[in-house]
């Protein structure tokens, strides 16, 4: 079974979000880079599912040439293969990442790899826009099922779970199939150095994304840092000290006493 | 028309919906066109009492022999067609997790551009959308064009108050069946199985303890697990702790863990990231305890003790055993 999963490089943001000066991007100089975790967990299950039934994990990400290490992140995890869209950099709408990706499958198609399975994050952790999977599906004329948190193959069947208030939904999928996941489905492996050294070595495929968004536009003009009340906490006290005052605004301030 | 997509309970339109619908109607207002409301189900029919007073005028029941339970891709064409159908330029569905999947279908169908988790949209004169949406969770705005013949927005969750109409519609409620092909039917709910449930789930307790790594081990969960007890509440965690596996996903506060919106939040340990933050910004309250007093989360909460966890929870455990 050959298993497909899709990630994107985004900024490792901390306690604080810096803007770049225009506006249009997160400052990252001083956070570094990771993939969304959702996606991290597609890969995993990627990886997982070859172990379980076979085949190869392959990895593939639309960005620019700095994503290669997401890509190598993945390797590392144990994936057998890696290919870059390469870009810009800028910023592309859902709509030409689904299609340049939708083209990508194709191409990797024609040179002889079909995927049984194509795992996407559900959403991304920065942009959300929560349409890339259904619409590489779509286009790939594939079934597609979003939000999963349990993933199992039989034969050429999918069995996905949805969590939903007080239970799961379970959809039964013929393969090949798009499935979307949320973070705890598995628990992604950690690399182990020597992983790392040796996915370091691996070549990873470079391809020139080709994708366009149909009519209409969805542009981003700029982003913004909404106020915050940081207007710091009243700080009880230091240590076991303090615990008349906290039940205090147990009893008196939240009535949870 | 502006087309809303309104997802409802045995007849009763859920609170997510009922607020994509505030967003919906305000864009109805600023096109100067109709409201409508595409509802699936059996039950679907039943609400057109329901929805009158938010302003739909017209509900469009849509049925299909093949169209029982949930199926994302036959919803998302059916959307799609009856959009067409009807002329509809917008399509605004809630921010859920259906929400998203059936307006990511339809986008498809529609060839589309769609916006997600919106939290204003304006309309210029020559019907461009305007908008702010949510990104990272909400801990950062993107301000957005939309523009196209034919557009797909998101209400993000709990940004829209719930809010009737100035003036109350008789809405006229018509069936659409669209033509659907097997193929629009591959992926449907097959059955759906009943969860273990204990406790009170997260999104619904009114207090929540919440565990970072400061924590340190799985067992001093018991100390937390108790202060949750003694105040009737539940146990949440930093995705730093479930990703040391001392805790399991379903514990997760955060973007891409639980949303919470208890009296109280009991921080302990956490440090305060952004992506934890926006899991409990609809606390009512946080009280942090950290040993940090540069913490992220003590410029975040409330109330602050600088301490270490591990004496301050086993202390007011106690005293709340000798108060009770
Ligand atoms: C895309 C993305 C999505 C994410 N989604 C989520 C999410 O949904 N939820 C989430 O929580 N995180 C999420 N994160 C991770 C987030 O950025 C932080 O890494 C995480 O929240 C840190 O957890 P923490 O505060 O427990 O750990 P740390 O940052 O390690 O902080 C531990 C804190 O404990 C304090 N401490 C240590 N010992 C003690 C003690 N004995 N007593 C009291 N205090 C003590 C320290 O001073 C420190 O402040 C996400 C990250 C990314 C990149």
């Amino acid at each position: 079974m050959n298993v497909l999963a899709c990630v994107k490089r985004v900024p490792n943001t901390g306690a604080k979000i810096v803007l770049t000066d225009d506006n249009q991007r997160i400052d990252a100089s001083n956070l570094g880079f990771t993939m969304s975790p959702h996606e991290e967990c597609a890969i995993e299950e990627a990886i997982q599912q070859v172990e379980a039934h076979g085949g190869s994990a392959h990895v593939l990400t639309l960005g620019p040439e700095e994503a290669t290490e997401q890509l190598r992140t993945g390797l590392a995890m144990q994936a057998d293969e890696a290919t870059l869209l390469e870009t810009d950099g800028s910023e592309w709408e859902p709509r030409a990442t689904a299609d340049a990706i939708a083209n990508a499958v194709r191409g990797l198609a024609d040179d002889g790899t079909e995927f049984d399975l194509l795992l996407l994050g559900n959403e991304s952790a920065d942009a959300a826009n929560y349409q890339v999977g259904v619409r590489v599906a779509r286009e790939l004329g594939l079934p597609c099922v979003m939000g999963i948190k349990s993933l199992d193959v039989e034969d050429d069947t999918a069995i996905a779970r949805r969590e939903i208030s007080g239970g799961e939904e379970v959809y039964e999928v013929d393969l090949p199939a798009v499935i979307t996941v949320k973070e705890g489905i598995n628990e992604p492996r950690y690399a182990s150095m020597r992983a790392k050294m040796q996915a370091r070595k691996k070549a990873i495929e470079r391809l020139e994304p080709s994708g366009a968004a149909g009519p209409g536009t969805l542009e981003k003009i700029r982003l913004e840092a909404p106020e915050t009340d940081d207007s710091a906490a009243d700080v009880l006290g230091d240590g076991p000290d303090s615990v008349p005052e906290i039940i205090e605004v147990l009893e008196s301030e939240v009535e949870v006493l | 028309m502006i087309l809303a997509f309104v997802e409802h309970e045995s007849g009763l339109p859920d609170e997510l919906s009922l607020e994509a619908l505030s967003l919906a109607r305000e864009l109805a207002t600023a096109e100067g066109v109709d409201l409508g409301a595409a509802v699936f189900g059996d039950e679907g029919a039943a609400l057109a009492d329901e929805l009158g007073p938010y302003g739909v005028e017209e509900i469009h029941h849509v049925t299909h022999d093949e169209l029982g339970g949930y199926a994302p891709e036959a919803w998302g064409e059916s959307l799609a067609q009856l959009a067409d159908e009807i002329e509809s330029g917008t399509v605004v569905v809630p921010g859920s997790d259906r929400g998203h999947e059936v307006a990511a279908h339809a986008g498809a169908t529609l060839d589309a551009p769609m916006a997600t988790n919106c939290v204003a949209v304006e309309v210029d004169d020559a019907g461009v959308y305007e908008l702010e949406r949510h990104r990272w969770g909400g801990s950062l705005l993107e301000h957005a064009r939309l523009e196209g013949d034919r557009k797909l927005v998101s209400a993000a969750e709990h940004e829209f108050p719930v809010q009737s109409a100035d003036e109350e519609a008789v809405p006229t409620a018509t069936e659409f069946t669209p033509s659907l092909e097997a193929d629009h039917l591959r992926v449907r709910v097959d059955r759906v199985e009943s969860g273990d449930e204990e406790g009170i789930p997260l999104g619904e307790a009114r207090v929540v303890v919440g565990g970072g790594r400061g924590v340190g081990g799985p067992e001093d969960y018991d100390q937390l697990e108790e202060l949750a007890d003694l105040l009737g509440g539940t146990v949440g965690a930093s995705r730093a702790a479930i990703n040391e596996g001392w805790r399991p996903h379903d514990d997760q506060v955060g973007q891409t863990g639980a949303k919470i919106s208890p009296d109280i939040y009991l921080a302990c340990g956490i440090s305060g990231a952004v992506q934890h933050m926006v899991g409990c910004k609809g606390a009512e309250t946080i009280l942090a305890i950290n040993t940090d007093p540069e913490a992220a989360i003590i410029q975040k909460a409330d109330w602050a003790v600088v301490g270490d966890l591990h004496e301050v929870v086993p202390e007011l455990n106690d005293a709340i055993r000798e108060q009770t």
